[in-house]
């Protein structure tokens, strides 16, 4: 049942662009004493700003149990080396990576790359599939087990337990296996923002955490079902599946203060993806959606991190805590753990039980 | 003197018997050897790069360490755990793009406040292309044509914002690459990333006496470091550089003792260790390019003459001639009566600093006095402590002879190399 379970609630730390790691260690230090499930840090070719990854990769020594998600394009970039990146995030995080997979779609990007013209959406989150496919079989490609460091025979690894992947994608082949051994979650979290239509596919077929965007808590409901009536299809288990409502948040207002009672206006306007109002009345809304079986929990974007970040954490975050909707530690390390999701059996291996 | 430090992952001289090896794969284990390097006020941690699992006869290689995380990303967590330490990262050119590559570097740049390095590598490999969208493969000139205008190209990219912090827009139309649009990362604290090159050939010694900063050598002797140290030097001239703008360190390996004597006893069982017999036989199978699983590893070398057209060994470079090699190796094993394991012991070091810590302090010193080096990258032979004896025991002598830093006198790897910052070219 939706309404008991677990609540899960993320946030995006970029916004304006900083080069300075300082910024990003503090928003997720500060998301982190909210005990939040993870903090996404967004990116693109196309606009200043960091490599995301490589800062969320900074932040991990920095931090002990926040989920880290950079945004990692899967258009003008190679699957083979996207797929070694997220599996070390991973490694030097100790099981908190994850990635959010997107496409890049305009002339301006292609032209960074000069390889090849921009595509229409559809072509890019087919070859976003693909790519979170190939990657999936990667992170497989080494079985658990597969170091034996036997000093009898000299083998430092058995070979019969990494496989190549042998992939074959409509505008990549993958041979393998991967460099990297695989990575502490099995898989790290695959994240996909399903706000437009071609995207929902991919999502519904190979992400572990969807974003999604709804005006009203029935409107998300609905999407929700069609999400998981889509990955069952796919022969996936529904509840496998989180399914996060997106808010960009602005908290500005410093008259209504984190204090039970107060009201405020509206609080979704722009096509139900902008609040504004107070923390409290924020709690308020996750509370009633979450409780209604909308969603599974929230991805929150600040419009100010430093700020609005610290009021969610002290006032939304705090509030729902003191009513007991949402944890106030830890009780795993890994961001599987954070989102009650299971480690992946590896495909290689179970074949290889069959056999 | 300029010292480094390889992380002793994936090689064939790393030795994982040892009980005292760890892991090469946890970030504990980066962070340990990364932090013993700072310790002893190195210039910098390098960290090679595999794109694609050794196979040998269809098989994938499994006698040697195997598996190591992405360098770039590695760097970017190691930064947070070290304050000075330079963070150097082998990647490819062949298959990386200028756009994404220069800015993952620009990137490592900003969150190490200057301690990025790149060690540029190119590849002529359709194996390992099997793993990339170009799937296919560049000739050996290609490679360095492309090499060559990678940097360049990369150089305008990180030229690109003005020192005040203004984005200005792009555009580069070369052989390999036209590109254009505006770069997302600011010019970096050292202006641009550090940039290496290894490699021996003549192309190699040309791109770098062009290009790099540093060249990461194999000319490890007294001898062949001298004349390889003139040559490189010499090169630079054309190119409008001097003579100390590129720095010239080999990778070689140590091994420590109370004395000179335990020193060489030690040695002589590491190599031992590096070279089992199944590795021997397999190093016999690279150069002869046949199956040769039946010989024993303590008799003599084969009577039969190498393949040379074999293609029994993927994922690694056949060096030089088979024929000849073999027939070098023939004539050493049968000169000093040496079995096939003996041979390959003696034929595949690379230049090894064996002593007490006097003794190898001095011939540290002697090589960068005589002009054969300017410094070194040490590649130990555990994971994670390999380095912990050399920081404890040698550091202090070459200190105290005043040949090496006490104290680290800038921020950036650029400092610590000496460098000066580029000028601004946008």
């Amino acid at each position: 049942m939706p309404s008991t379970a677990p609540l899960h609630l993320a946030a995006e730390i970029g916004g304006p662009p900083h080069y300075a790691h300082e910024h990003y260690i503090g928003l997720a230090r500060l998301a982190e004493r909210g005990a939040l499930d993870f903090v996404t840090l967004g990116d693109s070719f196309a606009r200043p700003g960091l490599d995301a990854l490589a800062v969320l990769s900074r932040v991990a020594p920095a931090t002990d149990r926040i989920g880290l998600v950079p945004t990692v394009t899967t258009t003008h970039t190679e699957p083979f080396h996207v797929s070694s990146a997220v599996a070390t995030l991973d490694w030097v995080s100790r099981g908190r990576a994850g990635w959010n997979v997107d496409v890049s779609t305009t002339g301006a990007e292609a032209r960074l790359f000069g390889r090849r013209p921009a595509a229409p959406a559809d072509d890019l989150w087919r070859e976003a599939g693909e790519a979170a496919d190939v990657s999936a079989r990667l992170w497989d490609s080494w079985e658990d087990d597969a170091e034996i460091r036997d000093v009898a025979t000299g083998r430092f690894i058995d070979r019969d337990k990494l496989h190549h992947v042998d992939f074959e994608g409509a505008s990549f082949t993958v041979r393998g296996p991967a460099i990297v051994p695989r990575p502490p979650q099995g898989h790290p979290v695959t994240v996909v923002d399903a706000a437009g239509g071609p995207a929902r596919e991919t999502a519904a077929r190979h992400a572990d955490v969807v974003l999604v965007r709804a005006p009203t808590p029935e409107r998300a409901a609905a999407i929700r079902t069609d999400l998981r009536r889509r990955a069952a299809a796919y022969g996936r288990d529904p509840d496998s599946l989180r399914v996060l409502v997106s808010l960009t948040v602005d908290l500005g207002d410093a008259e209504t203060a984190p204090e039970p009672g107060l009201e405020s206006g509206p609080p979704l306007a722009a096509g139900g993806s902008y609040y504004r109002g107070g923390p409290v009345d924020l709690a308020e809304l996750i509370t009633q959606w979450h409780r209604g079986g909308a969603a599974d929990g929230f991805h929150l974007t600040p419009i100010t991190p430093g700020r609005d970040l610290e009021r969610i954490v002290n006032g939304t975050v705090a509030l729902l805590q003191h009513r007991s909707l949402f944890r106030t530690f830890y009780p795993g390390g890994t961001l599987r753990e954070h989102l009650g999701l299971d480690r992946p059996a590896n495909r290689y291996a179970l074949e290889g039980g069959r056999a | 003197m300029h010292l480094a430090a390889h992380f002793p992952g994936v090689n064939n001289t790393t030795v994982w018997a040892d009980p005292r090896s760890r892991s090469q794969i946890d970030f504990s284990s980066f962070e340990h050897l990364a932090r013993t390097a700072e310790r002893g006020k190195f210039d910098f941690f390098f960290l090679a790069e595999g794109l694609r699992l050794r196979e040998h006869n269809g098989r994938i290689h499994d006698l040697d360490v195997v598996g190591r995380p992405e360098s770039l990303t590695v760097l970017a967590a190691l930064a947070a755990v070290t304050d000075r330490l330079g963070l150097a990262a082998t990647v490819n050119a062949t298959f990386n793009e200028p756009y994404e590559l220069a800015r993952r570097l620009a990137t490592l740049d900003h969150l190490s406040d200057g301690r990025a390095a790149w060690n540029v590598v190119t590849s002529s490999d359709a194996f390992t292309g099997e793993n990339f969208r170009r799937g296919g493969y560049l000739d050996r000139a290609d490679r360095y044509v492309r090499a060559a205008e990678f940097v360049a190209t990369a150089r305008e990219l990180w030229d690109t914002w003005t020192p005040d912090g203004t984005p200005r827009p792009f555009t580069h139309q070369g052989q390999h690459f036209g590109i254009e649009g505006e770069f997302t990362v600011p010019r970096s604290p050292q202006g641009h990333p550090i940039v290496i090159q290894a490699g021996d050939s003549p192309e190699g010694r040309e791109f770098a006496a062009s290009a790099a900063d540093v060249i990461f050598t194999r000319h490890g002797t007294l001898e062949a470091g001298r004349t390889f140290y003139a040559d490189v030097k010499a090169r630079l001239a054309k190119y409008g550089r001097e003579a100390d703008e590129l720095k010239i360190m080999p990778g070689v390996t140590f091994v420590l003792g109370d004395s000179d004597a335990e020193a060489q006893e030690r040695a002589a069982e590491i190599r031992l260790q590096q070279v089992s017999p199944q590795n021997a036989l397999l190093a016999l199978e690279q150069i002869w390019g046949r199956d040769l699983s039946s010989y024993d590893p303590d008799g003599p070398l084969p009577e039969i003459d190498p393949d040379p057209e074999s293609s029994l060994v993927q994922g690694r470079v056949r060096h030089g001639d088979p024929l000849a090699v073999a027939a070098r190796w023939r004539a050493l094993s049968k000169e000093k009566g040496l079995s096939i394991r003996q041979t390959v012991i003696e034929t595949t070091g690379r230049q090894s600093f064996i002593g007490s810590p006097q003794t190898v302090a001095g011939q540290l010193t002697e090589f960068v006095a005589a002009d054969a080096a300017d410094g070194f990258i040490l590649v130990p032979h555990l994971t994670p402590g390999g380095l912990d004896d050399f920081v404890d025991r040698v550091v202090p002598l070459l200190q105290e002879r005043g040949v090496f830093r006490s104290e680290y006198t800038g921020p950036t790897l650029r400092s610590h190399l000496g460098l000066a910052e580029p000028v601004w070219k946008g």
